[in-house]
């Protein structure tokens, strides 16, 4: 991906994208488009659809109405292992590391990329897989736990890990769920490092609550609000927009 | 020493003591541990699934059965006399001419290969049914209960072609060997634990190998396996179809060594006894699996001569005195009592300097 070369078709686009749970639209003609090697940064009250989006990209859930394209291809009735595949991977709200194996077994499975199950009777797997774990190891600076069962991280650090995994895919397009959810600020301030570091290899969408984090990233705001979106643009225009204040405050603003 | 090392003499003891049991073991207990070390392979089987892969199967009976008749089947064959079309059950029930699913296993290779084949696929078709549709846990459990008493149900019910409820039994020579002489005896038991071994030596590299470490994946967090790219299902239906392979060669040794195959010996009790030899040695440990499979059934063996009704209570009282008080089981007071070892060595540098911080302060 030349980025220099500023692409104009989209990596991702959801057009019109409804997820209707019995009544309740979870998503509401949600309509969003991201540009390769982009930062979007997603934010919205709860219950706005934030995590319902992750799940309709990554095939978890499926759209009621309306598509998901990855590079112009529908893959809304793909199975997820298939749209991982086409590089797609997301990170969790809660930790998901695989507890029972080590940190860098983790990361070694995430890294593999021949993942049929016949290939799987090896001790070591592709030397080229097990470069790319140790490499990104450092890049999550987790160097120094790495033996470690992955069930002994602490809170952060399992954060970190996920974070490395879905690198590890060599995914072009990374969603992260809520990457600083119990992180203090130190913590988040290095989670931000590690994800501006992804920005151009990697287009990236965050969802996050804090403030303050969403500032350190910089980027493209986007706001969603009753599962469509409600407003885009720069965090300082987005801050300043009298109706996002409103939806978060819950009333509207004299 | 290092753990490798100790792991590496107390298994190789172990399977010296073991070849080395016909000589000091009364032939009783030789035909015991004989059958028991047959009956581990099906714990060993349990320990891959439930262990590793969190699938609770409660059918390995079935797949103990596949593989105890086919090898049943051939020997009641080559026990025919000249002249013998079908073997004596058939005739009781008149059933005039043998089956062609009975005539295959009168060659030894076809019968070899059924053992193991047969119970793999099988458990890798029913898996296929179950894991592709994603149903795990309790239901998957229930599904293989209900599947083995079905199974057991039939064989009782078709007496003409199984020997109803007597199952099969009065068999004579095996590849030309007499079963009763007493050097094909030891023949026998020997060859018993260089598979059991050979199982042992296989199961350690399964499991330290990637789809080893993607079982415990998958069972820790099939979501996020899946959504790092993988099928889960494979991954699941394989290990199910090992387990049920070792679970019929388990079943054929065992009907080599007792004599007789029967519906009681597979039906939905023996297949809870079977989780239980697992959870006793340890779930994840296919060393534990070896030993829950002795020690549980030669308990069985000394309390059932004691209190011939009492067996079931006991054996319930230790599967809940196993899952609350030492869910890692006897290889769990192993690695504990390694883990303690380990730190008191540890320890051991430090305790010196200690008296001369006091000193300084």
């Amino acid at each position: 991906m030349n980025v220099a070369a500023a692409p104009t078709t989209p990596l991702l686009e959801l057009q019109n994208v409804t997820v209707d749970y019995d009544g309740f639209k979870a998503l509401n003609d949600l309509s969003l488009s991201l540009m390769p090697g982009s930062l979007t940064i997603v934010i919205g009250p709860n219950g706005a659809g934030k995590s319902t989006m992750c799940d309709t990209i990554i095939g978890r859930v499926r759209p009621t109405t309306g598509r998901v394209l990855l590079r112009g291809e529908d893959i809304s009735k793909l199975r997820e292992d298939r749209i991982v595949g086409l590089g797609v991977c997301r990170k969790f709200q809660t930790p998901g590391v695989l507890v029972g194996l080590s940190v860098i077994d983790n990361l070694a499975i995430a890294a593999t990329r021949d993942r049929r199950w016949w290939k799987s009777f090896s001790v070591k797997g592709p030397a080229e897989s097990r470069e790319r774990a140790e490499t990104v190891l450092e890049m999550v600076g987790l160097t120094e736990r790495r033996d470690v069962l992955a069930g002994e991280l602490s809170h952060g650090e399992k954060q970190w890990l996920e974070i490395g995994m879905v690198v590890a895919t060599d995914a072009e397009l990374i969603l992260l769920d809520e990457p600083t959810a119990g992180m203090g600020a130190a913590e988040s301030t290095r989670t931000a490092e590690i994800i501006l570091r992804l920005i151009g290899k990697h287009t990236v969408l965050v969802i996050d609550h804090d403030i303050d984090f969403v500032e350190q990233m910089g980027g493209h705001v986007a706001v969603l609000h009753q599962g469509a979106l409600f407003k885009e643009g720069s965090l300082a225009e987005v801050r300043n927009d009298p109706d996002v204040a409103s939806i978060y405050l819950g009333r509207p603003r004299a | 020493m290092p753990a490798p090392t100790v792991k590496l003499i107390a298994g190789v003891a172990a399977l010296l003591a073991a070849l080395a049991a016909p000589f000091y073991l009364s032939s009783y207990d030789l035909s015991l541990t004989g059958r028991f070390l047959a009956l581990s392979l099906t714990a060993m089987g349990l320990v891959l699934i439930w262990g590793h892969g969190g699938i609770l199967s409660l059918g390995q009976g079935m797949f103990f059965g596949l593989g105890g008749y086919v090898l049943a089947m051939h020997l009641k064959l080559v026990a025919l006399d000249v002249g013998e079309a079908t073997p004596d059950f058939m005739v009781w029930s008149n059933v005039a001419s043998l089956p062609w699913w009975w005539a295959i296993f009168r060659n030894p290779l076809a019968m070899l290969a059924g053992v193991v084949a047969i119970p793999g696929l099988v458990a890798a078709g029913l898996g296929w049914l179950v894991f592709r549709r994603r149903i795990g846990g309790v239901y998957f459990a229930l599904i293989t209960q209900a599947v083995t008493l079905a199974f057991a149900t039939l064989l009782i019910s078709q007496q003409g072609y199984t020997g109803g409820f007597n199952g099969l039994t009065n068999y004579k020579t095996l590849f030309g060997f007499t079963l009763n002489d007493r050097l094909v005896i030891w023949g026998l038991y020997w060859a018993t634990v260089v598979i059991v071994a050979l199982a042992l030596l296989g199961g350690l590299w399964l499991l330290n190998s990637r789809f080893g470490r993607l079982l415990r994946a998958t069972r820790d967090n099939t979501n996020r396996v899946r959504f790092l790219g993988y099928d889960p299902t494979p991954y699941k239906i394989v290990a199910f179809a090992i387990a049920g392979a070792l679970a019929g060669v388990s079943g054929a040794l065992f009907a080599l060594h007792a004599g007789v195959i029967s519906p009681a010996l597979v039906a939905v009790t023996p297949s809870i006894e079977m989780v239980v030899w697992a959870a006793v040695g340890g779930r994840t440990s296919l060393a534990g699996a070896i030993a829950g499979a002795l020690a549980v059934n030669f308990a069985k063996d000394k309390i059932s001569s004691v209190v011939p009704e009492g067996w079931l209570y006991i054996l319930g009282l230790v599967f809940i005195l196993v899952v609350t008080v030492m869910p890692k089981g006897l290889a769990g007071l192993f690695a504990g009592r390694r883990k303690a070892l380990a730190q008191a060595a540890a320890l051991e540098p430090e305790t010196a300097p200690a008296p001369v911080k006091e000193a300084a302060q």
